[in-house]
C-alpha cells in the first residue's frame, strides 16, 4: 500500500506492507535507526515517537495507519535542536549508560517538559513509567529531566 | 516478533465498515487504537486475514453530557478521558481509573470502545463499566440495540458482541446527590496490568450507604461484580465490623486464577485489602 506522511518535517511517500510497523517502516525503509526495538509489544518504551503531535509506541502503529500523518523520531527532534538542553543534561547526568532507552526516554520526557511548569520527581517518575531502562537505575535521568524543567522555566 | 501477513482497509463510514465485515467474516478484525490488537498480532496470538481501520470513522469520537447522563464515542481515546473536564464532573470514577491505564504513549492510541470489545480481564474499564452500570450501544447493518454492562462482559476477551456488530457508544446515568466512588489497584509497576483492581461505585446518603457495586478486574476470567460483599455493606453504616464481613463475602463472589504475578489465594487476599481500602477511603470522604 502507498503512505504520504510528514517525517521530521519533510513529506516522503513509500510503499509498505500492511503488516510493517512504524518503527519497521523507520528502520528499513527510511533508514532511521534512531527508533529501537526492545520488546515489540508496547511494554518496553524503546520505540516511542511522535505521531500527529502526541507520543505513541511505534510498534504498536501500523505503518498504514500513518498515512497522512505527522511524524517525528529522535533524529527529527534532535536536529531541530528542541531537545538540544535536555541532551546535554542526559549527558552531564550520566542519565544513560548504554543508550539503548535513551532516545525513547528523551522523546517520553519531552512530551512532558512541553507542557510547561516544573513537574515533580514522582511525576517525572510517573511519566517515564513507560519506559525501561536496564543501566541507570533512572535516578539520573529523573535528575536530568528535573534540571531541564528548571532551566526551561527560570528561561521564561 | 513480526505480525503475520494480513490485509488491510481503511473504513471511512460505519456503512462501509458493515459491508467490509460482511465481506470478509471470521477473517476480519476490527481496528480502533490497536494497542490491544496489536500487540496480539506482533506475538501472534492473533493472525486476521483482515483488518478493517475503524479509527477514521467520523462522528465516534468525544464526550457529551445531556440530562439523560453521559455519551463517550467508542473511538473516544484515553488521553481523551483522561483529560475531560465532563467525565472529571460526572464520570470521576472513569477519571480515577484512566490514570491507571497504561502510559502515556498508549493512551493517546488506545480507545474505550476498543478496551471494552476486547474484555481483557485485567483491563480497568469494564470494571468501571460494571460499577457505573453502564449501557452498551452496539450498532450493526440491522439496526441498533443497547447492552447492559453486566449482560456485555460473558467471558475471557468475551463479548455479547455478534460478529456484524460494532460497538459505537456508552451510556453512563446522571451523577446522583451522595454519589461516591473510589478506585485502587496494585500492580508491579505504575500502568502496568494489575495484579487486582477494585472500581467502586455507590450512594451514600445520611452516613448510611444505599448502593453499592464492586467491580473487581484481574481475578478470574472476567471483570466481575462482588454483589455478596457489596450486600454486606448496604443498608448500614460502615464499620469494621461490616467491612469484615464484606471481606469473606468476597470468597463466594470471586474466582480468582493463578498465573505468573499471583496465585488465587494472594489474589483473593489482595482483593480483600483493595476492599478495605476502597470501601474505607470513598465512605470517610462524604462524611469528612
Amino acid at each position: 500500500m502507498n503512505i504520504t506522511l510528514t517525517l521530521n518535517g519533510e513529506q516522503v511517500s513509500a510503499d509498505v506492507l500492511p503488516r510493517t510497523h512504524l518503527v519497521d517502516f523507520l528502520r528499513e525503509q527510511m533508514g532511521l535507526t534512531g527508533s529501537h526495538l526492545g520488546c515489540e509489544h508496547g511494554v518496553c518504551g524503546a520505540c516511542t515517537i511522535r505521531l500527529d503531535g502526541a507520543i505513541v509506541r511505534g510498534c504498536l502503529v501500523l505503518a498504514v495507519q500513518a498515512d497522512g500523518g505527522v511524524v517525528e523520531t529522535i533524529e527529527g527532534v534532535s536536529d531541530s535542536g528542541e531537545i538540544a538542553d535536555l541532551q546535554a543534561n542526559f549527558i552531564a547526568r550520566n542519565a544513560l549508560q548504554c543508550g539503548f532507552c535513551t532516545p525513547g526516554m528523551l522523546i517520553a520526557a519531552q512530551d512532558l517538559l512541553r507542557h510547561g511548569g516544573v513537574p515533580s520527581r514522582e511525576e517525572i517518575r510517573e511519566h517515564l513509567s513507560g519506559n525501561y531502562c536496564r543501566c541507570t537505575g533512572y535516578q539520573a535521568i529523573v535528575d536530568a529531566v528535573e534540571t531541564t524543567a528548571k532551566q526551561r522555566e527560570a528561561a521564561r | 516478533m513480526k505480525a503475520s501477513a494480513f490485509d488491510y482497509v481503511c473504513a471511512h463510514s460505519l456503512e462501509e465498515a458493515f459491508g467490509l465485515m460482511r465481506r470478509h467474516g471470521g477473517e476480519a478484525k476490527l481496528l480502533a487504537g490497536g494497542q490491544s490488537l496489536l500487540p496480539a498480532l506482533n506475538l501472534r496470538l492473533s493472525a486476521p486475514g483482515i483488518l478493517i481501520d475503524i479509527s477514521r470513522i467520523e462522528g465516534l469520537r468525544g464526550v457529551a453530557v445531556s440530562p439523560a447522563g453521559l455519551r463517550i464515542g467508542a473511538l473516544t481515546r484515553h488521553v481523551d478521558l483522561l483529560e475531560s473536564a465532563e467525565i472529571r464532573a460526572h464520570a470521576p470514577l472513569i477519571a480515577q481509573a484512566m490514570a491507571h491505564v497504561a502510559h502515556p504513549a498508549i493512551r493517546s492510541r488506545g480507545t474505550i470502545g476498543g478496551s471494552l470489545a476486547n474484555a481483557d480481564p485485567a483491563a480497568e474499564l469494564p470494571a468501571c463499566m460494571l460499577a457505573l452500570q453502564a449501557r452498551m450501544v452496539v450498532r450493526s447493518a440491522a439496526g441498533e440495540r443497547v447492552i447492559a454492562a453486566r449482560d456485555f462482559f460473558t467471558g475471557l476477551f468475551e463479548t455479547a458482541l455478534a460478529e456484524d456488530e460494532i460497538l459505537t457508544e456508552i451510556q453512563i446515568d446522571p451523577q446522583h446527590p451522595g454519589d461516591i466512588c473510589g478506585f485502587q489497584e496494585l500492580a508491579r509497576r505504575s500502568g502496568d496490568y494489575a495484579i487486582v483492581g477494585l472500581a467502586a461505585h455507590g450512594r451514600q446518603q445520611g452516613g448510611v450507604v444505599s448502593v453499592l457495586r464492586l467491580g473487581f478486574f484481574s481475578v478470574g476470567t472476567r471483570a466481575t461484580l462482588a454483589e455478596a460483599a457489596g450486600a454486606c455493606l448496604v443498608g448500614a453504616a460502615i464499620s469494621p465490623e461490616t467491612i469484615a464481613a464484606a471481606e469473606a463475602a468476597l470468597a463466594q463472589d470471586l474466582e480468582p486464577h493463578d498465573d505468573l504475578q499471583a496465585t488465587a489465594a494472594t489474589r483473593l487476599s489482595l482483593a480483600r485489602v483493595l476492599l478495605r481500602r476502597v470501601v474505607g477511603g470513598m465512605t470517610q470522604k462524604v462524611a469528612a
